[in-house]
């Protein structure tokens, strides 16, 4: 057995990138929006929650996605699992944003 | 709350393997440790992650590892270099002399 | 409203291992879902702007207050040690759910937190973490090859000084006490707050001495 994706203590690493792009607008709402659904008033998942649904993102897809992204794709799964939305509405309107901005143009 | 290791202890983290959420880092499993202090009791997030409540709370305990120990022939730190990591109760036991350790703490 | 300000903020970054490229996939998803969320009434507009800004005003300054008052009282300075969520509140920080725990560097020991699991860090007092704090590289050697990490950051410490490296492994948020800087005996606490740097409350630097405070150094 071995240490899973996420669990990366002592395993061996490159030189540190030091730069510190700044945050971006889309990162900025992910992080929001995981805030507000974990805390009361509406408090859907606990912090432990939300670190299991980024920890059971498949080793490809954490180790190749930036920080917010592994949040929102962990945000989604949790809000599925959660009832608040289903899989089909999410592939749904993902769908229609993507159209959307095929035709206006990059994302807000 | 009774204390079940007390600061200066010796204490091993238990080498297991278990599935889902669990906040002891994999490179700690099975080390030899003295216990710092009780950092006070909290829900368990290994229920937590799966929607339960966590309850009863669990015992977290400072645990001091030295990092030549923990990396041995890999590590990149001085002499007496140390890890310092939270872990719950229930993955720690008493580490006794004849367990095969030769750890000097 | 800063809209076009943040539409070009959101584009400006350049790509590395932990940040997606602009206008990546997943952007798309972040719009679906709050979207979606705002429709159901699940979250307003209104809220995820209003928390924005609040991470927004959360920054180093905080941390950099905490510390400079532990430097010059002592008594302030064990109740942080004691407790530090109500010694942080004293100064008007709210510190809610994590146990935020100080410890000190001495002239015999030195400590530098890590997250191996995840990410924690004492976001309230710190703001949002920089992309190295999350990277892999930072997070896989921190604990093996501590004094390696460390030298990237240009921080040698002695060898007699013990490297204690604090993994924030469960339900603790760490902040750490750099060593007060020698030459600033008698100085105000307002004028100590600019030594204080993230990264010595980190603790992959020490606080900035007196001599290069108004260096260039972040």
């Amino acid at each position: 057995m071995s240490a899973r994706t996420h669990d990366m203590g002592g395993a061996p690493a490159g030189p540190i990138d030091r730069s510190e792009p700044p945050v971006t607008l889309t990162e900025q709402r992910v992080d929001a929006m995981m805030a507000l659904l974990r805390e009361p008033p509406l408090g859907l998942f606990s912090t432990d929650a939300m670190r299991r649904a980024i920890e059971d993102l498949a080793p490809d897809v954490y180790l190749g996605s930036a920080y917010y992204e592994r949040w929102c794709y962990a945000m989604r799964d949790l809000l599925v699992e959660t009832g608040v939305l289903t899989d089909a509405e999410i592939a749904d309107r993902l769908a229609a944003v993507q159209q959307r901005f095929e035709t206006e143009g990059a994302p807000p | 709350m009774t204390d079940l290791f007390a600061p200066g202890m010796t204490v091993r983290v238990k080498a297991g393997e278990t599935p889902g959420h669990v906040r002891t880092p994999y490179y700690l499993r099975g080390q030899t440790g003295q216990v710092q202090r009780l950092l006070g009791t909290f829900p368990n997030p290994e229920d937590c992650a799966v929607h339960k409540s966590g309850l009863p709370a669990k015992r977290l305990y400072q645990v001091l590892f030295p990092v030549h120990a923990v990396f041995p022939g890999q590590a990149v730190a001085a002499a007496d270099d140390t890890i310092l990591a939270d872990i719950y109760e229930h993955w720690l036991e008493p580490a006794t002399v004849d367990a095969g350790e030769t750890t000097a703490l | 409203m800063t809209t076009a300000h943040r539409h070009d903020r959101t584009h400006a970054h350049a790509a590395t291992a932990d940040h997606a490229p602009p206008g990546h996939e997943w952007e798309f998803l972040e719009i679906a879902l709050r979207e979606l969320l705002i429709e159901k009434r699940v979250l307003t507009a209104a809220a995820i702007q209003a928390r924005i800004d609040a991470v927004e005003g959360a920054t180093p300054i905080q941390g950099s207050r905490v510390v400079a008052r532990a430097w010059v009282d002592p008594a302030y300075k064990a109740r942080l040690l004691a407790d530090g969520n109500a010694a942080v509140a004293e100064l008007g920080y709210g510190f809610d759910g994590p146990k935020l725990v100080a410890l000190e560097n001495t002239p015999a020991r030195h400590h530098m937190v890590v997250c191996t699991l995840c990410s924690c860090y004492p976001k309230p007092l710190l703001g949002l973490s920089p992309a190295w704090y999350k990277s892999r590289e930072y997070r896989s050697r921190a604990v093996s090859e501590p004094r390696a990490v460390l030298a990237e950051f240009g921080t040698v410490l002695p060898e007699d000084v013990e490297l204690r490296v604090v993994d924030s492994t469960a339900d603790c948020r760490y902040l750490i006490i750099p060593l007060r800087p020698v030459g600033t005996e008698g100085w105000t606490e307002t004028r100590l707050v600019d030594l204080v740097t993230r990264d010595s409350m980190i603790g992959v630097a020490p606080a900035r001495t007196p001599q290069t405070d108004h260096g260039t150094d972040v």
